[in-house]
């Protein structure tokens, strides 16, 4: 009898697709699901044209329509000339090659991060790929996700697989459990805030202890979404009954016996009690508050109790400067409190927090201001990630309270999370934004982004500043 | 892809941390179907004072007229965060940029340079900083050498590494697809046993 030495769940997912290790070639894993859309596909689908070669398995790739759409009307034209040709070429290039797309109004359509898990297209025990750097999402469910570029689509198009290097592996523990009030969005911009936005370089992480474990399915993806926001590979949590449970009976999952073996094998991916990691992190929930960030990268965050941090706070010499820039940039003092920064923008949606939870959260606190409205100067917008998050926000009267409320109900669409559509801040704006990437210009040019909660986000949009919602 | 040897250059100091993809390429640019037409727009919010991109920032390094010429881009650590964009790498390279020196990339941004034969090279933080004191008023011209994976300027040289295929890629302008699909056999044989669920 062999004893095997005890592995991490990156190491069982990379060894579960390893096609090929030859010596002298990186080595080459199998892709079980593609998902695409208009922005980083077309250059991929002109190569494969040009050198003649079909998409390997159409059935394994699914598109979708997400990230230049306009949230104000289905037209393909609605967002502009640009827009409108990639959505035109996605089209032809899915007709053609044969990949299901979802399109503008279809049922199924919206942002690929939301629509894979709610699909039942995102599977545990999966490799995910995607153009797109917030494929972490996926990781949720145990899947190995992450994003790739153009050159990689075409090669995952005409091959099924990709060549990967190995990557460290991250335990980040988080234990106990998180105090009222405080959601999956703080958990994962506290973790950023320790590790900085560089700190899971070269890693895949896994998210683990009472915390995580703690959370529903939404909640995890908020999580995994974010961890190339620290620099992070990929983002993974261990499958178990909520996984489970949220999978079975999704349209694309497996069904009856192959539901059942699958639970089987998707039982066994966590790691190994005894597995070591190349570096583990902890965390104690009960420590962590609500966060905002106050500079122009994620890393750059601070409680909502807290106070505008000074270049002096930091001993680092680059952290210092990029202190210096971020607080020229955001057009903040040093020392303000921030509960007393006042926005003007406010949006609630992106892959980050998009998902019925989401605006359920949202809609709860707009109740808790009973029948107060958002401030006159300050236009509020919420997008929900999918067709099927607005049908069910509907269903549940939520778009009614944000409406009453004086916030805009916009169609699903990736929208002002980076702004390629019309959803795009003016110069000096400021904007408490539940996206997930707050760089200079994101939103748009000289455009100021504090990254927070969809609760503290409906918050700022009644009151006109951030709210310590847990004081 | 072009086949990748050596490259001697102007070397143009970015001394900035963290620049994301964003700024590099930001998304409004990101609109089209073709492979060309994002050079123009290669830091476009440094590089132009305006919105519509005619009025050039003076006092942003690139537009300074000493670095016109400058093929070798030297930046500060975590070059690339962001998005998986691979608009970014084909903007350095539009530009004119074959090398990209920085003290540490971010993943995606890494693996798309090379896919597309823009050397990235990471080197230690302290060459970093020696190579930022020479390249003040465009007087560091350097030499890389790929197959002896060398940076060379005058007597100075530093080593740097890259994983074996990737330089081996790059030296050979592999088609990494045609190279993949000459093992479709292998991946057929890994398909036929995966469970049927996956």
């Amino acid at each position: 009898m062999t004893i095997s030495t005890p592995k991490t769940m990156y190491e069982k997912l990379w060894q579960n697709h390893l096609v090929e290790a030859t010596e002298g070639e990186t080595p080459l894993l199998y892709v079980d699901r593609h998902l695409i859309h208009e922005v980083t596909s077309p250059q991929a689908f002109a190569n494969l044209r040009f050198h003649n070669r079909p998409v390997r398995h159409p059935e394994r790739t699914i598109a979708t329509m997400d990230h230049n759409i306009s949230t104000r009307s289905i037209k393909i034209d609605a967002a502009g000339e640009g827009a409108a040709n990639q959505l035109r070429a996605l089209a032809i290039n899915c007709k053609y090659f044969g990949i299901e797309l979802f399109d503008m109004g279809h049922k199924n359509q919206g942002i690929a991060h939301v629509i894979g898990p709610e699909l039942g297209l995102t599977l545990p025990g999966t490799i995910i790929v995607c153009g797109d750097s917030h494929t972490a999402t996926h990781g949720a469910f145990g899947a190995l996700a992450f994003g790739i570029g153009t050159s990689e689509v075409e090669h995952v198009f005409a091959t099924q697989t990709l060549r990967q290097n190995k990557a460290k592996t991250m335990k980040i523990e988080v234990k106990g459990h998180v105090g009222a009030g405080i959601s999956a969005k703080d958990i994962i911009l506290a973790i950023i805030g320790k590790t900085g936005s560089a700190g899971a370089t070269g890693y895949v992480v896994e998210y683990c202890g009472e915390a995580i474990e703690a959370l529903s399915m939404e909640e995890r993806m908020t999580v995994c979404n974010m961890s190339i926001e620290f620099g992070a590979k990929a983002g993974l949590i261990a499958p178990d009954q909520t996984t489970f449970d949220y999978v079975e009976g999704k349209e694309y999952a497996p069904k009856g016996e192959v539901f059942e073996q699958a639970v089987a094998d998707w039982t066994n991916l966590k790691s190994d009690a005894d597995a070591t990691f190349d570096a583990v992190l902890t965390l104690e929930a009960k420590d962590i508050k609500a966060q905002v960030t106050w500079g122009t990268n994620p890393g750059q965050v601070i409680s909502v109790d807290g106070i505008v941090p000074s270049p002096e706070d930091f001993n680092d010499p680059v952290e210092k400067e990029s202190c210096v820039s971020a607080l020229n940039y955001m057009g903040l003092t040093a020392g303000t409190k921030m509960t007393d920064i006042q926005v003007n923008k406010v949006f609630i949606g992106s892959c980050t927090n998009s998902r019925i939870e989401d605006l359920r959260a949202a809609a709860g606190v707009v109740q808790q201001y009973e029948g107060q409205q958002v401030v006159e100067t300050i236009d509020a917008i919420i997008v929900p990630g999918s067709y099927r998050v607005k049908e069910q926000a509907e269903s549940e009267g939520l778009d009614k309270i944000f409406t009453d409320a004086g916030f805009e109900w916009r169609l699903p669409g990736c929208s002002m999370c980076l702004g390629m559509n019309d959803d795009v801040l003016e110069e000096g704006d400021r904007c408490a934004s539940t996206s997930n990437r707050n760089f200079e210009g994101r939103q748009g040019r000289g455009s100021r982004t504090h990254l927070v909660s969809p609760e503290m986000a409906a918050a700022a949009a009644i009151t006109g500043h951030f709210v310590d919602l847990n004081a | 892809m072009e086949k990748f040897n050596t490259h001697t250059g102007l070397v143009v100091p970015l001394d900035v941390a963290n620049v994301d993809t964003d700024q590099i390429i930001p998304k409004q640019f990101l609109q089209k179907t073709e492979r060309v037409g994002f050079g123009v727009h290669l830091f476009h919010d440094s590089r132009y004072l305006d919105h519509a991109g005619t009025q050039v920032n003076p006092d942003f390094i690139i537009n300074k007229p000493e670095y016109k010429d400058a093929s070798i881009l030297l930046a500060g650590e975590n070059f690339g965060c962001g998005s998986s964009r691979e608009h970014a790498p084909w903007a350095l390279q539009e530009y004119g940029f074959k090398v990209i020196i920085a003290s540490s990339f971010a993943d995606i941004f890494y693996g798309n340079c090379i896919n597309v034969g823009l050397l990235p090279i990471k080197l230690a933080e302290a060459e970093i900083e020696q190579l930022f004191k020479l390249s003040p008023n465009a007087q560091l011209t350097l030499t890389v050498d790929l197959p002896n994976n060398t940076v060379t300027c005058g007597e100075l040289s530093f080593k740097f590494s890259l994983n074996e295929f990737q330089q081996y890629s790059l030296e050979n302008g592999v088609d990494s697809v045609g190279w993949t699909l000459n093992k479709l056999d292998t991946i057929k044989a890994f398909e036929e046993k995966m469970p049927a669920w996956q």
